[in-house]
């Protein structure tokens, strides 16, 4: 199960408290020190990689990182800010700075109003948690149309796949267009019926996220749904 | 001796052969299944059935504080909510929160904040929620157990596991695990909770009165209980997701891409 080679990774479920390492490796995400122990600090996947042990959950909430981009939806307005819902234990106010658009004092809700999605990015968070969006970089902008998905925010990655493969999949397969946020959720448009296959096969993703042959399973479903819709 | 509360019976506690009225012996439990994450809409959950004891427990969060005027700004709130259905016991209990399920939210929630992160997630709550289902003596160091487990499938970031049993005495006899008899008969019952990793206790209550040799056995003997529990506990959270084989890409951090549009 040790990593002899630096490349190999070790994969075991553990549990909180669970000892990770006493051989002096560097302590990773998920886990914490006490003296020379490494121990787990949730329950995950413990991944050994070069001379680091950390865990990767398999549940959790969303804690957002800089750099994240987001899907959003407004909660509230006020004279000079959004207040955001990006599924975080936060609230992320967007202010009027942060946006594209040139916005006059109290002319908020003219832009943006409670139910409204949009694309943000995070640009900051701080020890005390407070958390900075913007919309201002490219591509990111105020959803319409479409249907947002839920799901958890540890499955995300797989969602994406290596280097998105999973999602250029989705999206070469249903012709949706599709955004993933960080944040465990996921704004899908085009025709209803791609629509409906896309979010199958997220759904089958998000259940059998940690399963051998994922890939191929979804490839099969979209493969299936295609053929009948000839 | 006097029994607890003053009630007496006619009920054996022990017989001869040193059989407890269920027929365990004074070292045995009762029977422990523990499941994890058995509700949909929580964050993480857990069941528990201690012997005749039914108990959920659910978890939310870490979630935004409120009312605001709870936050601290320092760390998170773990906020425990113990409650017993209306027909968890043989008369209908008078449903709401009276003084003891308030007494036995705030112990669980002290016990549970000694070995939950909260520094990690300042001005958020941890809300977790107990229901007992069904009540045989021994409902708080179930609903710990639970809520314990809860957390740790709720992915909240933990030093340990909570475990929790009690011991106690009846007839004379220092026992682990007392049932409702022995409870409502005993002479005493002491619950505790144990982290076993630094085995700190993180609860610790005493009803009814020992000697102090008989309460050093008692407590000897609820410890040991105590990391019974937590084997089963670590099982139950293992078991929900071994039965699944593992992909070879699950969550790599370096060759994922953040957000791919």
């Amino acid at each position: 199960m040790q990593a002899s080679d630096s490349k190999e990774v070790s994969r075991e479920i553990v549990v909180p408290g669970d000892l990770l390492d006493s051989s002096g490796k560097r302590a990773g995400p998920g886990t914490y020190i006490e003296g020379r122990n490494i121990f787990a600090a949730l329950l995950g996947i413990k991944t050994v990689r070069q001379d680091t042990v950390g865990v990767v959950p398999l549940s959790g909430q969303y804690m957002p990182e800089r750099g994240d981009m987001v899907v959003g939806k407004i909660e509230d307005v006020s004279a000079s800010n959004w207040l955001v819902d990006i599924n975080a234990p936060y609230p992320a106010p967007l202010h009027v700075n942060e946006v594209p658009w040139r916005v006059e004092f109290g002319e908020t809700s003219k832009f943006m109003v409670p139910g409204d999605v949009v694309l943000l990015k995070v640009v900051g968070i701080d020890e005390t948690r407070r958390i900075q969006v913007s919309m201002k970089e490219h591509g990111l902008r105020k959803l319409t149309g479409g249907m947002i998905l839920d799901i958890s925010p540890s499955k995300v990655p797989r969602v994406i796949g290596k280097n998105g493969s999973m999602i250029q999949m989705l999206k070469n397969a249903t012709g949706c267009r599709i955004y993933v946020g960080q944040n465990g959720r996921i704004w899908i448009d085009g025709e209803l019926d791609d629509i409906i296959k896309a979010v199958k096969a997220v759904k089958l993703i998000e259940e059998e996220a940690h399963n051998m042959g994922l890939t191929e399973k979804i490839k099969r479903l979209l493969e299936e749904g295609s053929r009948k819709g000839e | 001796m006097t029994p607890m509360g003053g009630m007496t019976t006619d009920i054996k506690l022990i017989d001869e052969n040193g059989r407890r009225v269920d027929g365990r012996t004074p070292e045995e439990m009762r029977p422990l299944k523990i499941e994890a994450g058995v509700l949909k809409r929580a964050d993480g959950s857990a069941y528990v059935e201690w012997g005749l004891n039914k108990v959920l427990a659910a978890v939310y969060g870490p979630r935004e504080c409120h009312p605001r005027h709870m936050q601290n700004p320092t760390r998170a709130l773990v906020q425990c909510k113990y409650n017993m259905a209306a027909f968890s016991v043989d008369d209908r209990k008078r449903p709401g929160p009276d003084r003891r399920s308030q007494e036995i939210s705030k112990i669980t929630s002290e016990a549970l904040s000694h070995v939950v992160f909260t520094e990690y997630f300042p001005r958020a709550s941890i809300d977790v929620y107990i229901e007992v289902l069904q009540a045989n003596a021994g409902t708080r160091c179930a609903g710990l157990t639970a809520a314990s487990v809860a957390l740790a499938d709720a992915g909240v970031p933990m030093r340990d596991l909570v475990a929790s049993c009690a011991a106690g005495k009846a007839a004379g006899v220092v026992m682990v695990d007392l049932g409702k008899e022995e409870d409502n008969f005993g002479e005493a019952d002491i619950p505790v909770g144990y982290v076993p990793r630094t085995k700190e206790i993180v609860l610790l209550q005493m009803d009814g009165d020992l000697t102090h040799d008989e309460y050093t056995k008692g407590l000897n003997m609820a410890i040991k209980g105590c990391e019974k529990v937590y084997e089963i506990q670590r099982d139950a959270l293992r078991r929900r997701y071994e039965a699944r084989s593992l992909d070879s890409d699950v969550g790599a951090p370096e060759g994922v891409q953040k957000e791919v549009a």
